[in-house]
């Protein structure tokens, strides 16, 4: 699904990824997990192709292509699905024309043909029932107005109707009390198969009690300094991420 | 040369004439439009906006017959609506295309003796010809027009819509003339619509409309300016409110050559409110120049102006919005916004929103901002698989949007939503997702 190999990225000139390398297969949950500063927003940014994100050296390939010579918008519709950690507000669009749009968008590219209006409507009305939100929220602009809990909702809807194959979700938990924290998991719970995978970023290892990881990775300063299996993540939670980063210095 | 202009402008009036009991106000209107001295750049009303294309055109005034024959795809372009209609071809009015009138609306040539004193009463009393020069161009060019006149508390069953179509090719003028009176408890809706059928219409229309809201009346007023690229406008929208009366205003123009429009609304009365939002879009090399003025003359009025741009291109928008509290105008409530957004580096837009306040106890806002598209909107909405030129129409439509969703007239707002759509994005794949019902 998507290999990472000893990737290095910048921001502004400022190197935060260093030498990266991750391997995710179809079907697999990761969480990345580590102490904020790290770089974790930073790689879920560079994936999705953010501009001012740079990857300065290394390879990414999903799905047997070179990832960074996608356009952000052709990675969407390859199913690459970025769950923002602060979703943009955008007054005036609403959200179901950007629904509309990003399934279209999505299906075209796939050689499927387009949903009718109506159609379109029943999956974006029950997508809305599955994640807890009003329907009342379709007709409002993008994020307008939302509460942080409703924004990480709309975010999990949009990737409900997207179908990505590849689901990444920046800190989703953030912020999150553990009702709405339950509607997310439920939600990306629903959504696992076989050819999905996952990548779950989290500074929290609650998340990790209701979306069960296959892997744990840590990310301090820029990379990888430990993996292992959902285990690894209780022993963050009690020990803190203070002593990797001095085992790693 | 500019004082040459003006009198050939004058000239152009004598070659028409006028029905005897407007000629008195023509007259005035002359001397009005003699009197002003012409704007240079250091006008500040026209600092922003060149008059040559007016004064470096030989103008004539239209002789052409109106035309019964509109192609299918110019009466497609009239906006389908329930109403009262008047249409003007190239300024003389088009009477197989228009609708038969209520006793409530006349051309000026068929007032009778109570209409015609109505009329003398109002007309050119509202709009004030020494401060406005295209206004007092309008009274001495003036030839055909319109009075809706609506009784104390009756309500005009349909609104009223005023069509301008012109379709010239050379350099001709068309004066455009409509008086609203409304009195005690009245309402009415007017719609005013100009277009071009072409892309070559070169024509000039100078459109004056002044209206008297009575005491606790209420009109609500719509205008929408779309003509060709080369077709000149100055136009003007006047009104007077007296005690509690309401004026609901929305207008939206794209750019021309020239295109000025004037609002210059007075609250004479207390307890009256206005309402006035516009749209300006224009883009190539299109030129767009608003200029509003409040004026609160007594105390408990309440203003809320919001205007939004979208400037594209290589165009550029002007908007001036004052507002004037004058010193009796105590406990008014007065809020103006003014929104830009720049979709190019080369678009520009000179916004000043002006407060003007001699009163002590009211509570006035105004700001203005100049932006451009939103990077991290744009990646959001590509991130989602939508093409970064499908996002930009789609964010430049949502800027407007929040003014297009509130405009009450039902079919004006299904009728707007794709022409604006249109204007942002020219092919259907860039506009089909903003576009819906």
């Amino acid at each position: 699904m998507l290999t990472i190999k000893d990737l290095c990225a910048s921001v502004e000139d400022k190197e935060i990824i260093k030498k990266l390398s991750l391997d995710v297969k179809p079907g697999e949950i990761h969480a990345i997990m580590g102490p904020n500063g790290a770089g974790k927003s930073t790689l879920g940014n560079v994936l999705a192709g953010r501009p001012g994100y740079e990857a300065t050296s290394g390879s990414i390939e999903f799905k047997g292509q070179d990832l960074l010579e996608l356009d952000p918008e052709i990675r969407a519709r390859e199913g690459l699905f970025l769950a923002f950690q602060y979703p943009v507000e955008i007054p005036g669009v609403s959200n179901m024309e950007l629904l509309k749009a990003a399934v279209d968008a999505r299906r075209s590219h796939a050689g499927q043909s387009e949903l009718s209006a109506i159609d379109f409507m029943k999956m974006a009305r029950e997508a809305c029932k599955a994640v807890g939100l009003d329907q009342s929220f379709l007709k409002r602009g993008v994020n307008e107005g939302f509460s942080g809990g409703e924004k990480k909702r709309n975010e999990i809807m949009q990737m409900m109707l997207m179908e990505p194959s590849l689901c990444i979700l920046d800190e989703t938990d953030s912020g999150l009390d553990i009702d709405a924290l339950q509607v997310v998991a439920k939600g990306v719970n629903a959504m696992r198969a076989d050819d999905r995978s996952f990548i779950v970023v989290t500074h929290y290892q609650r998340l990790l009690d209701y979306i069960v990881p296959d892997f744990v990775h840590v990310l301090a300063n820029g990379r990888i300094v430990k993996s292992g299996d959902k285990s690894l993540a209780l022993e963050l939670e009690a020990k803190g991420y203070s002593w990797l980063e001095d085992e790693v210095a | 040369m500019a004082g040459e202009f003006q009198q050939q402008a004058l000239a152009l009036a004598a070659q028409q004439t006028v029905t005897p009991w407007l000629s008195d106000l023509r007259a005035q209107g002359s001397l009005s439009w003699q009197a002003h001295a012409w704007p240079t750049r250091k006008t500040e009303a026209w600092r922003y906006t060149s008059l040559l294309p007016v004064e470096n055109e030989q103008w004539q005034l239209c002789d052409i017959a109106a035309s019964n024959t509109l192609s299918d795809e110019t009466l497609a372009e009239f906006i389908e609506l329930d109403a009262y209609r008047l249409v003007f071809v190239n300024g003389r009015l088009n009477s197989e295309l228009s609708s038969a009138l209520p006793a409530e609306m006349v051309t000026f040539a068929d007032a009778n003796a109570a209409q015609q004193v109505l009329i003398k009463q109002h007309l050119g009393q509202i709009a004030d010809q020494q401060t406005h020069l295209f206004a007092a161009l309008n009274s001495s060019w003036l030839h055909e027009g319109v009075l809706l006149h609506v009784a104390a508390n009756q309500r005009l069953d349909k609104p009223v819509y005023v069509v301008h179509v012109n379709d010239q090719g050379d350099a001709k003028a068309v004066n455009a003339r409509v008086l609203v009176v409304l009195e005690t408890g009245a309402e009415a809706t007017l719609l005013e619509h100009y277009f071009s059928t072409s892309t070559v219409d070169r024509g000039w229309t100078n459109a004056l409309t002044e209206c008297v809201v009575g005491a606790n009346a209420s009109l609500k007023h719509y205008r929408i300016n779309l003509e060709s690229e080369q077709a000149l406008h100055t136009g003007g929208v006047h009104v007077r409110l007296n005690q509690d009366a309401r004026f609901n205003g929305f207008t939206l123009a794209n750019g021309s050559r020239l295109k000025r429009i004037d609002y210059h609304l007075k609250h004479l009365g207390s307890g009256s409110d206005v309402q006035l939002n516009g749209i300006y879009l224009p883009r190539k090399q299109q030129r767009v120049d608003y200029h509003t003025c409040v004026e609160h003359c007594v105390p408990h009025c309440t203003t809320n102006e919001t205007f939004r741009g979208v400037i594209a291109d290589s165009a550029k928008a002007v908007f001036n919005g004052r507002i004037h509290i004058h010193q009796d105008a105590q406990k008014t409530l007065a809020e103006m916004s003014n929104r830009n957004l720049l979709t190019s580096d080369q678009a520009q837009v000179n916004t000043k929103p002006e407060l003007e306040i001699y009163a002590d106890d009211v509570r006035c806002a105004h700001g203005a901002t100049v932006s451009q598209l939103n990077d991290e909107a744009l990646f959001y909405l590509t991130s989602r698989g939508v093409s970064e030129a499908e996002a930009r129409v789609m964010l430049s439509f949502g800027f407007v949007n929040e003014l297009v969703e509130g405009v009450e007239l039902d079919v004006l707002r299904h009728w707007l939503r794709p022409r604006i759509a249109h204007m942002f994005g020219q092919n259907d794949q860039l506009t089909r997702h903003i576009i819906h019902e």
